[in-house]
């Protein structure tokens, strides 16, 4: 007997069709990442004259970029409302798997040179190793999500701790380093002497999820597991199979992250990656994805994502200090987790 | 004698629908008394009125002599009204005394006496006659244990009115002895209480008077000793069926779509042995509109949720075009062609962040797709357009937010979500709940047309006036099994009201034709 609350919430009447409003805080909400953004870089440009070079802005991207890679990973998850706290640490063991392989094999790892004369495709050796590890230690997270039904928050903190334990366990001689040229040079090159490898590899990476998102099935499949699960289950679709596969989407971008890591770095070691997690949850919210699954865009993602890259560089070059950098992230990410719950509110009033 | 509490005139409005139109209720001290009504009555919103959780529009309160105005549940029950909704308020993992005394715990400041709540909570236990220890928690309790627990705390707040909604609808026959008994008990102490049921023969049992409600209105009040069965339910229903829910006379199949043949489904969410489904059969033809009547909770949505693979069953066959199937999930049952609209649309239909065009294409991929993984939008609008006609969809854009249409309008969408896929069986569950009177009779003549066009469609309704007007056929439910089976010519809402409320011993005897 809940007559009164089913009836309540309709509105018979009040939504005729060719009376919808311009709806201006709509068009604000969905657009404040990138109107945030502008306004930022206009405030350091003024403040700060090296800020607006073309060598800086370069700069910027390829810094982000690695945590760009992660975040487009972390949209597919935070979609279907999950998380996934894991990925510094898969980040980490994913990087000294690759770069063994591209030393030879475990037992060379720590020779200095070795897998130099080698081959030139070392690099790409090390790509696929880095991205196997990831995508089945992901694969492997989504399926205790799913079959065991261990809410994600706990089966990727286990998984934080686990990686990272793997990968201390398997750098026991410290870091690996001196990778071949064509390997360094996915991470340090530019192309055209102008434009960082990196930055290619998450723009390019990053057109491709938003196509998968945007125009396949698959995607829109992300978007109903995410806003509803039990609606998308029973409209038919497979909730855990789609469940555990952003978790295996999330472990490829780790394991893509940790190669482009080991690259600009030309060495691997196991406390990389180390909150990680924390920066790339925050690009991805700050790009408007809602964490109650459902909500948002890689295009926001993306803008999230240069959004922290440009606070914290316009911060070092006012002299900020390191921790004080720190503290501004954390408040705005709760500031943009409270603007999305506002945001929310006012759509179910409005 | 002076009544304990009397309401008048009470009117409450909601957004598109009056749900209270000058009710009323009168109780006197120490007695039972019953509070009636059809689904969608009213009788929800006067309890939540008197407990405190919503404000009258109009009317007035009188308790114990003189006027009050609840203005909130605290103060409801300050007053001395308790009320027992039907889904417990209990905390399930603290104890049996701490939700006695929750909130009133005794103890200096912010400290609490434990020996003196447990020894308060076994004192009003023991008067009940229960044998509970106070620091069981209460997570593994019965749900009458728990029941029991929720009177107790209505006794430790003195109340002098216990409202119950619903109280025995989860109860084996020992345990509703049991709570008849310590109803009676309350009773001969001088307090009221108020059932909200819809089992009458229990109404004939305990109860001494009675208030019946309709659309909002009190329609008659009096003695159980005055009156029959057979009275209440007239009172109950005993409006003539709305001229716009006209049935429509058409051609029906002989072939038989879907067959289910003993269906049994034992354990719900809140017990594990609960019979949900006991042998549950019925067959549905080609072209034809089977009504599924019942009174909430007797087993109608747990039925079309076994058959859709949304919920397990323990045994039964589920047969095809004359073919066994094996149905495990959603999707296994939209592979043989059968589609649900659920009873909940919000939570269980649709997705309020997406778009119209977006929702409505849900189920229907597999026609849109272009090299096997994209989705052809131009398709894709085409499908929304032809459906945006067929069926009347009044929307803005197919691009607006689903959760900005009416509700009759989100219907619609989740209609054409599975007219697209071409359904032989459509499951519509409820499918008028919440939306104006328009709506739903453009409903009604969708489901007309979808039987029209061949499809076999089961309807569940809790509205009789609907089932009486969409169906060919009829069959009822209570208490998980199938009571009855009527011809929509020999079907009146009286009799389909007996086959709801009755015992199933009962109607064999009156109506013995279950086939």
């Amino acid at each position: 007997m809940n007559e009164t609350m089913e009836t309540s919430t309709e509105h018979p009447h009040s939504r005729v069709p060719g009376r919808t409003k311009l709806d201006v805080f709509g068009i604000l909400a969905r657009f404040a990442p990138l109107i945030f953004l502008i306004v930022l870089m206009i405030g350091f440009a003024i403040f700060e004259p090296r800020f607006l070079t073309p060598l800086n802005l370069f700069n910027i991207l390829r810094q982000v970029s690695i945590y760009g890679l992660l975040a487009v990973g972390m949209t597919f998850v935070i979609l279907t409302a999950g998380i996934d706290l894991s990925i510094g640490s898969l980040v980490a063991f994913a990087g000294l798997v690759a770069a063994a392989v591209s030393k030879g094999g475990i037992s060379n790892r720590f020779t200095v040179g070795a897998g130099q004369e080698a081959a030139s495709q070392g690099w790409y050796l090390a790509a696929l190793a880095a991205i196997a590890v990831g995508v089945l230690g992901g694969f492997l997270q989504g399926f205790a999500i799913t079959k065991l039904k261990v809410p994600p928050f706990v089966v990727t903190l286990g998984g934080m701790s686990a990686w990272r334990g793997a990968a201390l366990l398997f750098a026991a001689g410290g870091p690996i380093s001196g990778f071949e040229p064509n390997f360094v040079w996915m991470g340090q090159g530019r192309i055209f002497d102008q434009v960082p490898v990196p930055v290619v590899i998450f723009l390019a990476f990053a057109v491709l999820a938003h196509i998968a998102l945007r125009y396949t099935r698959y995607g829109r499949q992300i978007y109903a597991v995410g806003g509803n699960p039990e609606a998308a289950r029973l409209t038919g679709l497979n909730v855990p199979a789609i469940t555990t596969s952003v978790y295996v989407i999330m472990g490829f971008f780790a394991g893509l992250g940790a190669f482009v890591l080991d690259a600009r770095l030309n060495s691997a070691e196991a406390v990389a990656g180390t909150g990680y997690e924390l920066t790339v949850i925050a690009s991805v919210v700050i790009g408007g994805t809602s964490l109650f699954g459902g909500v948002g865009t890689i295009f926001g993602t993306v803008i999230g994502t240069i959004l922290i890259g440009v606070l914290l560089n316009g911060l070092v070059l006012m002299n900020v200090s390191a921790y004080i950098q720190q503290i501004i992230i954390g408040i705005i990410i709760v500031l943009a987790v409270a603007f999305d719950t506002f945001a929310k509110s006012r759509q179910r009033v409005g | 004698m002076e009544p304990l509490l009397r309401m008048t005139s009470i009117r409450k409005k909601f957004p598109g629908v009056q749900a209270l139109d000058d009710a009323g209720l009168e109780v006197q001290p120490g007695e039972i008394h019953a509070l009636l009504g059809e689904n969608g009555a009213g009788k929800s919103t006067l309890i939540k009125i008197l407990a405190g959780a919503q404000q009258p529009d109009n009317g007035t309160i009188e308790f114990g002599g003189e006027h009050v105005v609840m203005a909130s549940p605290h103060d409801a029950q300050r007053r001395g009204i308790a009320t027992i909704y039907q889904e417990f308020t209990l905390a399930p993992n603290m104890t049996i005394a701490e939700n006695v005394f929750i909130g009133r715990e005794p103890g200096p400041s912010v400290f609490v006496d434990w020996g003196k709540m447990a020894s308060d909570t076994r004192a009003i236990t023991d008067r009940l006659g229960l044998a509970l220890q106070p620091l069981a928690i209460v997570r593994g309790l019965s749900v009458a244990e728990q029941q029991m627990v929720e009177i107790a705390r209505a006794l430790s707040m003195k109340s002098r009115l216990i409202v119950m909604d619903e109280p025995t609808s989860a109860l084996s026959l020992a345990e509703v002895d049991k709570l008849f008994r310590i109803a009676r008990e309350l009773k001969a102490h001088g307090l009221s209480i108020i059932f909200v049921t819809h089992r009458l023969e229990e109404v004939m049992q305990i109860c001494d008077r009675y208030t019946v409600l309709r659309d909002g209105r009190l329609m008659g009040s009096g003695s159980i000793k005055d009156i029959t069965i057979d009275g209440i339910i007239r009172l109950m229903v005993g409006r003539e069926v709305k001229a716009l829910f006209g049935h429509r006379d058409r051609e029906t199949g002989s072939d038989v779509v879907l067959r289910v043949e003993g269906l049994n489904r034992l354990g719900n969410a809140r017990d594990q042995s609960a019979t949900v489904l006991e042998d549950v059969s019925f067959e549905v033809r080609r072209g034809e509109i089977l009504g599924v009547a019942g009174l909430v909770g007797a087993g109608r949505t747990e039925m079309a949720r076994s058959v859709f693979g949304a919920d397990r069953f323990d045994s039964g066959r589920i047969i095809i075009g004359g073919r066994e199937v094996r149905i495990r999930s959603p999707k296994d049952a939209i592979h043989h062609g059968i589609g649900l609209v659920p009873e909940d649309r919000k939570q269980q239909a649709l997705f309020l962040a997406l778009a119209v065009r977006i929702n409505l294409s849900m189920a229907s991929h597999g026609q849109l797709l272009r090299w096997g993984v994209f989705i052809d939008e131009t398709a894709e609008r085409a499908m929304v357009e032809e459906y945006r006609q067929k069926l009347n969809i009044r929307m803005a854009t197919p691009e607006q937010l689903i959760a900005n249409l009416s509700g009759g309008n989100q219907q619609k969408v989740t209609l054409a979500r599975w007219l697209a896929l071409r359904p032989k069986v459509l499951i519509v569950d409820e499918p008028t709940r919440g939306i104006d009177i328009g709506a739903k009779v453009e409903v009604h003549n969708l489901l007309f047309e979808m039987a029209q066009s061949g499809i076999a469609v089961i309807a569940i309704s809790s509205e009789l006036p609907e089932i009486l007007a969409v169906s060919d056929r009829i069959i009822a439910m209570r208490e998980g099994r199938v009571t009855g089976q009527v011809k929509r010519e020999e079907a009146t809402e009286e009799v389909l009201m007996s086959m709801m409320t009755l015992s199933a011993k009962n109607n064999e005897r009156n109506h013995g034709n279950i086939d």
